[in-house]
């Protein structure tokens, strides 16, 4: 029951990193490596605010995406205005965040077990009955993955999110419609490592802890997520692509949860973690040729 | 009016490659004017082109529009003026967007593009409308993403989203070349249609001269970055597509092609 439900959690912490990476990856296309350090960065922010700063956990969660948002902004301004290529731009921002995460959280790990969290709270405590202590972190944390999922779901319907999918699928034509193609991916990749960073915020809060190394490999689960999901679901119309990107991030997290359970230890999960999405990557990519075919 | 006033555009500039394709070209198009524009590979039409819309830069001259120098201006800012259709239909189309969305985007050219919706449920049968003429079937399919037509669906409906909100200039870039004969007909038919309802002023890059002669009211060849003919009104009328091919030959014989 416990292995179920950090799975849950995890997951779905990880699905809002994934619908980050969703919009650089599948709309953009833009392979953004900044998310290894944003997604830190939320969770540096965060610990900051409530250990350092003493502030309501609540606030931890826009001030977080702000932040996440600032960032990817830097990335595409690298991109777009200094002409770096997309890799690089991200290479450059995730190793100068390493630093800079080490610098607001104050060091490399930083606990917050006693202090105020968004599961831990004058008002939470008040609105759960105690019967449901359990699930509490699972259904705060569904709230807040849904709230994302709907409010990205709203963007991309609006005017302004149909360029932002314009384009990464033929950027010739945004400059045709008279807008500043840069323009669109910078708020793109916004948008992407505001989500990144916030999915780092109520990580450090349901880990309890801030840990400069969880942002090594965020990326590529990140990716793992989005490819599992739309490959899996590609043929259910009745499923959005946000959430079939939530699910296959759950999945993702299930996976690595019984590899673990199976006795592998700790120290392996990263190269778990590689095996895992070179073997999404193959399938995936062998649908898609027997599709061609 | 549109016009080009000593252009200068070196390719390659201080290489061993230089090469020099405009040198003091100008030329000048007014309202109203559709002018087909033939001309070998390399002559410098479809340069000519991206030097209008603002897709390569300018070594030197002025690009003016009623009198306003533009040649600094970005290819976005410029372009909410012009509809530009390219050769190649994927171009003016968004594939992974259903037909709803790309009109859509498209009727929205030139107003800001903010948190509204993005599809107008309201404009439906409008768009509709707009597809029916076509007879390609496009407005019972409005909700497949454009990815899914053909070639020549595509091109229909690029042409349509470039020329559905008011613009100064339409830009034809071979925008039948990739095109079948019998498909590459019905668009040009299509084009004919759409300049002459909503009476703007067109430049069309062909390599069909038959098109070239047929359609539009004046005619223009390029050779090596200059016009080395121009032909409108009348003249334009009594032109026949062996008179253009004969010229044609002659300056690639000349070339040595």
């Amino acid at each position: 029951m416990a292995l179920l439900l950090s799975v849950l959690e995890q997951g779905m912490i990880y699905g809002i990193l994934a619908l980050g990476v969703y919009i650089t990856y599948k709309i953009l296309d833009f392979p953004d490596l900044t998310v290894d350090g944003s997604f830190p960065f939320g969770a540096a922010i965060t610990v900051r605010m409530i250990s350092g700063l003493g502030l309501p956990a609540v606030w931890t969660l826009p001030v977080s995406f702000l932040g996440g948002a600032l960032v990817g902004m830097c990335t595409g301004l690298i991109h777009v205005k200094l002409k770096v290529r997309d890799l690089l731009s991200g290479i450059i921002m995730m190793t100068g965040l390493y630093t800079i995460n080490l610098w607001v959280a104050g060091t490399g790990y930083v606990p917050i077990f006693n202090k105020e969290s968004i599961f831990d709270n004058a008002l939470v405590n008040g609105i759960f009955p105690a019967f449901l202590t359990d699930f509490k972190n699972v259904i705060i944390i569904f709230v807040i993955t849904m709230a994302a999922k709907y409010l990205l779901d709203w963007y991309l319907s609006t005017k302004s999110g149909f360029l932002l999918r314009a384009v990464g699928d033929n950027d010739t034509i945004v400059t045709s419609l008279g807008v500043d193609k840069g323009l669109v991916k910078i708020v793109g990749l916004s948008i992407a490592n505001g989500l990144v960073s916030l999915s780092g915020c109520i990580y450090a809060q349901q880990q309890r802890c801030f840990e400069i190394s969880i942002g090594t490999g965020a990326v590529v689960i990140g990716l793992a997520s989005v490819i599992i999901g739309t490959s899996m679901f590609k043929r259910v119309s009745l499923i959005r692509v946000t959430s079939s990107v939530i699910v296959g991030s759950i999945l993702y997290k299930a996976c690595v949860a019984l590899a673990m359970f199976a006795g592998i230890s700790a120290n392996a999960i990263k190269l778990i973690t590689a095996v895992l999405f070179l073997l999404i990557l193959v399938i995936s990519m062998d649908r898609k040729k027997v599709r061609e075919c | 009016m549109l016009e080009l006033v000593n252009i200068t555009k070196n390719y390659n500039p201080g290489s061993v490659n230089e090469i020099c394709l405009f040198k003091d070209f100008s030329l000048k198009v007014q309202d109203g004017e559709f002018v087909s524009v033939v001309g070998s590979n390399g002559s410098g039409k479809t340069s000519m082109l991206n030097i209008i819309c603002g897709s390569i830069g300018v070594d030197g001259g002025q690009i003016l529009i009623n009198g306003q120098d533009i040649a600094k201006q970005k290819d976005f800012v410029r372009q909410r003026r012009i509809g530009r259709v390219y050769q190649d239909p994927s171009k003016g189309t968004c594939p992974g967007m259903t037909i709803l969305e790309n009109m859509s985007i498209a009727e929205n050219k030139g107003k800001p593009y903010n948190l509204g919706r993005g599809v107008n449920k309201a404009r439906l049968e409008a768009y509709r409308d707009m597809l029916r003429p076509l007879n390609l079937g496009l407005e019972d399919k409005m909700g497949v993403p454009v990815g899914a037509l053909s070639g020549g669906q595509r091109q229909a409906l690029a042409l349509l989203m470039a020329t559905m909100t008011p613009i100064d200039f339409l830009i034809l870039d071979e925008h039948t070349a990739a095109l079948d004969p019998k498909t590459a007909e019905i668009i040009m038919e299509l084009t004919d249609r759409v300049v002459r309802e909503k009476q703007v002023t067109t430049i069309m890059v062909t390599h069909n001269l038959r098109y070239a002669v047929e359609y539009g009211n004046r005619l223009i060849m390029m050779h090596e970055g200059n016009v080395i003919l121009d032909k409108c009104g009348e003249e334009k009328q009594q032109l026949n597509t062996e008179e253009i091919m004969g010229i044609f030959n002659r300056i690639s014989v000349e070339c040595g092609n």
